[in-house]
């Protein structure tokens, strides 16, 4: 995120609307914050996917407070910056795994092509780093080579991949592997399952019955419930946050794709409407692209503050 | 939200009534509503900016018609500008003038859905075209993309491009193009690995095959729920490679899919094909008509038509029809319709392409159901399969002990039976309300008309 968000519109906005260009370059000389400027930047976060109602409201706290005064555009970004990153600081929670669990039952769900087979992947990694015996269930039986994928992230990473054949049922699976982490004594378990979209009352039911079958032999799995959002998203975020939260009791998000142009900001809404952990954020293809998600290093990122 | 965009407008046009043309500051306050519904529908900022220069300029001075009031104006001056920018009537089909073998190249962010839809496209132009298609995956990035493309070709039944380990995405690009020459093969779809508009050595490599296999088609291949980035994508893909058609993928999600608006004012490309499910023959033509309404807020009956008619038995429901005309429907005819409803799929999926539904889907979210529970159809029709023939054909005679016997019979308990003939009842009058508002009645109010107030969800 070295180019920042306000050059980044500048350029993406160039062509098809001057007229908005121009106001925003006027925002970032030193100048008065008035009802102008205060619409332009609410345009700005809007263009940023943070949603109208969020931007409103950003907004409205920075008018209570700043009205009038004489600004600067480093002035503006920093504030900006600080006021989202108060909203996003509660969520910011890494996932800690508990090692006394044997094993930290780890279930990813979310819509299709967010990114969950890779996330596992990277997670995968980064355990393997910690030296903590994983182990990776392929429970996407339905996508062309979704095992075979997940396969080779175990063979990268050293993980072994507990895995049925195509149309296998997922559920028998993830309890199958579940049985066999625990007499291994595993510390993590990575259940992996296949995209599905929100409003697909039959797919969702099908996860819920994954959570079922295994709680059959372990009432407390599983312990951690990620839902991958890809970064990309626009305001059917809140929708598919809700509604899996509402099926599969999510109990954190993993964002992916945070590596383009500008974009992500469906993360402040959802900080605002849920308060889900955010545990971490992808921001590539490598295995080690995986980090921490930084409100402060994300809010700057995100107004192109220094 | 922009679930009733027409309720919003009436009030913002009430007091406009007695006045003979719009003005500018009403189209202003209407305008205001129409730019937020848009904005939550995802549509990009400057793409909205634009459209709504264009509506201002259209509605500002226009008559006020008799026949309608002059929110309705304003939501048809929308809708048209809409279905414009949106490409106008119709589908715009895939080109396939050239000679053989015609490639077709497949770009895209991650996770759009390239793979997926170059199966889909392979599949359609073998069934629908009688097409000899060759499918290659030149994602050479994601583990076992390749062998995903294999696999979906499998489904399809077309060929793929045997998998070479080690080759660059444009040694195989060659490769694919001549072995579609070599075995003469009509089309060549090319999918090629998800890339981030802004990795400048992928955007390089797209390009260059792009200038190796000069595709007939290349297909910019975008995900529905995709938020203001759209304006990003499809700016560097189409700087990059020059977009010739757009497939929205997921459009059988609840996303209101502005991004197709989006897409469209900044390529100028026509949105070709929509991706509507995870099976390989889920691809459809893109009707701009239809997908205005859904990015409004305002329905989608005629998809709704389209997919009631392609699992509805025709013989079934003109039985049905000619019973509810007469005002003769029992329960064996309801049993009858569960089953065609739950062939149909999800019912908020329906619902959300009735027009006059949107409040109806709030409801649900609001009562924590997202989706109604598709068991308690299949629980319904449990019941009535347990009753006698006599019962169905005169539910009045159920009295106290047959509901015991039901109940037993079909697993289900009496209070289930109760509700099952509570709603039977409910249906019966809506029948006859619908008989009374006919046809006409219900195009204009929709089906809010048939609901009443506050009638329980079961």
């Amino acid at each position: 995120m070295a180019l920042g968000f306000f050059s980044r519109l500048k350029d993406g906005l160039s062509r098809s609307t001057q007229k908005l260009t121009e106001s925003i370059g006027s925002v970032l000389t030193k100048r008065t914050l008035d009802e102008e400027a205060l619409a332009d930047l609410e345009d700005a976060l809007v263009a940023a996917d943070l949603g109208t109602d969020v931007a409103t409201r950003i907004i409205e706290a920075f008018r209570s407070t700043r009205f009038g005064t004489e600004v600067t555009d480093e002035d503006i970004r920093t504030a900006l910056a600080e006021e989202i990153a108060a909203i996003l600081q509660p969520v910011a929670v890494p996932l800690v795994i508990d090692r006394s669990l044997k094993p930290h039952v780890i279930l990813v769900v979310g819509v299709n092509g967010t990114g969950k087979t890779t996330t596992i992947g990277k997670l995968a990694q980064s355990y393997a780093e910690q030296g903590l015996h994983t182990i990776l269930v392929a429970g996407d039986t339905f996508r062309a080579a979704a095992v075979e994928q997940l396969q080779v992230w175990g063979k990268r990473t050293g993980a072994p991949v507990v895995s049925g054949g195509p149309g296998a049922d997922s559920a028998g699976l993830a309890f199958d592997a579940l049985s066999r982490a625990r007499a291994e004594r595993a510390d993590v378990l990575l259940v992996d399952t296949a995209g599905r979209l929100h409003n697909k009352s039959v797919l969702m039911e099908e996860l819920s019955k994954v959570i079922r079958v295994m709680r059959k032999q372990d009432p407390a799995v599983p312990h951690s419930v990620l839902l991958v959002l890809d970064a990309t998203t626009g305001q059917n975020a809140l929708q598919q946050v809700n509604v899996f939260k509402e099926m599969v009791d999510v109990t954190g998000l993993v964002v992916t794709k945070l590596d383009g142009s500008a974009r992500g900001g469906i993360v402040v809404a959802l900080a605002q409407e849920f308060g889900l952990p955010v545990h971490a954020v992808g921001v590539g293809e490598q295995a080690s692209d995986l980090r921490a998600f930084d409100p402060m290093d994300y809010a700057r990122g995100l107004v192109g503050a220094a | 939200m922009f679930e009733n965009l027409s309720g919003k407008f009436a009030g913002v046009f009430d007091r406009l009534r007695s006045r003979g043309a719009l003005n500018e500051d009403d189209v202003t306050d209407a305008l205001r509503e129409v730019r937020l519904a848009l904005l939550d529908a995802d549509v990009a900022l400057p793409v909205v900016k634009d459209f709504i220069a264009s509506v201002r300029a259209r509605a500002v001075g226009q008559e006020v018609l008799d026949s309608v009031s002059p929110g309705q104006q304003v939501v048809k001056i929308v809708n048209d500008v809409m279905i414009e920018q949106l490409g106008g009537a119709g589908a715009v089909p895939v080109n396939l003038n050239a000679p053989s073998p015609i490639p077709i190249l497949m770009v895209g962010l991650q996770g759009s859905g390239k793979t997926t839809t170059s199966g889909k496209l392979a599949l359609r132009f073998a069934q629908r075209l009688r097409k000899k298609v060759l499918l290659a995956s030149l994602d050479t990035q994601r583990p076992a993309a390749q062998l995903q493309l294999a696999q979906l070709a499998e489904q399809a039944g077309v060929p793929s491009l045997p998998i070479i380990p080690g080759q660059t995405p444009l040694e195989i690009a060659a490769r694919a193009m001549d072995t579609a020459r070599r075995e003469v093969f009509d089309i060549v779809i090319l999918d090629t690995a998800g890339r981030l508009s802004i990795d400048q050595a992928l955007m390089d490599e797209v390009r260059e095959i792009r200038a190796a296999t000069d595709p007939v088609e290349t297909l910019l291949v975008v995900d529905a729920m995709t938020g203001q980035d759209a304006v990003n994508t499809a700016r560097a893909f189409n700087e990059a490679v020059g977009v010739t058609g757009i497939v929205m993928t997921r459009m059988d999600g609840d996303a209101r899919g502005g991004a197709a608006l989006s897409m469209r004012a900044i390529t100028g490309a026509p949105i070709k094909l929509v991706g509507m499910g995870e099976k390989i023959d889920a691809l459809e033509e893109f009707h701009p008509e239809r997908v205005a309404g859904r990015i409004l807020g305002m329905g989608d009956v005629v998809g709704l038509v389209e997919k009631a008619a392609e699992t509805i038995d025709q013989e079934e429901a003109e039985k049905l029809a000619r019973k509810m005309a007469k005002g003769r429907f029992d329960l064996e005819d309801y049993a009858s319709q569960l089953k065609q409803i739950n062939k149909m799929g999800s019912l908020s999926s329906i619902i959300g392409m009735l027009p006059g539904a949107g409040k109806l889907q709030a409801q649900l979210a609001a009562a924590g159901k997202t989706d109604i529970d598709q068991t308690v159809l299949k629980r319904q029709a449990a019941i009535i399969g347990s009753m006698t023939v006599k019962e169905r054909r005169t539910p009045d005679i159920i009295k106290a002990s047959r509901k015991k016997r039901i109940a037993t019979g079909s697993g289900t308990s009496v209070q289930d039976v109760n509700r099952l003939l509570k709603q039977f009842e409910d249906m019966s009058h809506m029948m006859k309300r619908m008989n009374k508002l006919g046809q006409k009645g219900l195009m204009r109010q929709g089906l809010a008309a048939l609901l009443p107030g506050n009638r329980r969800q079961f």
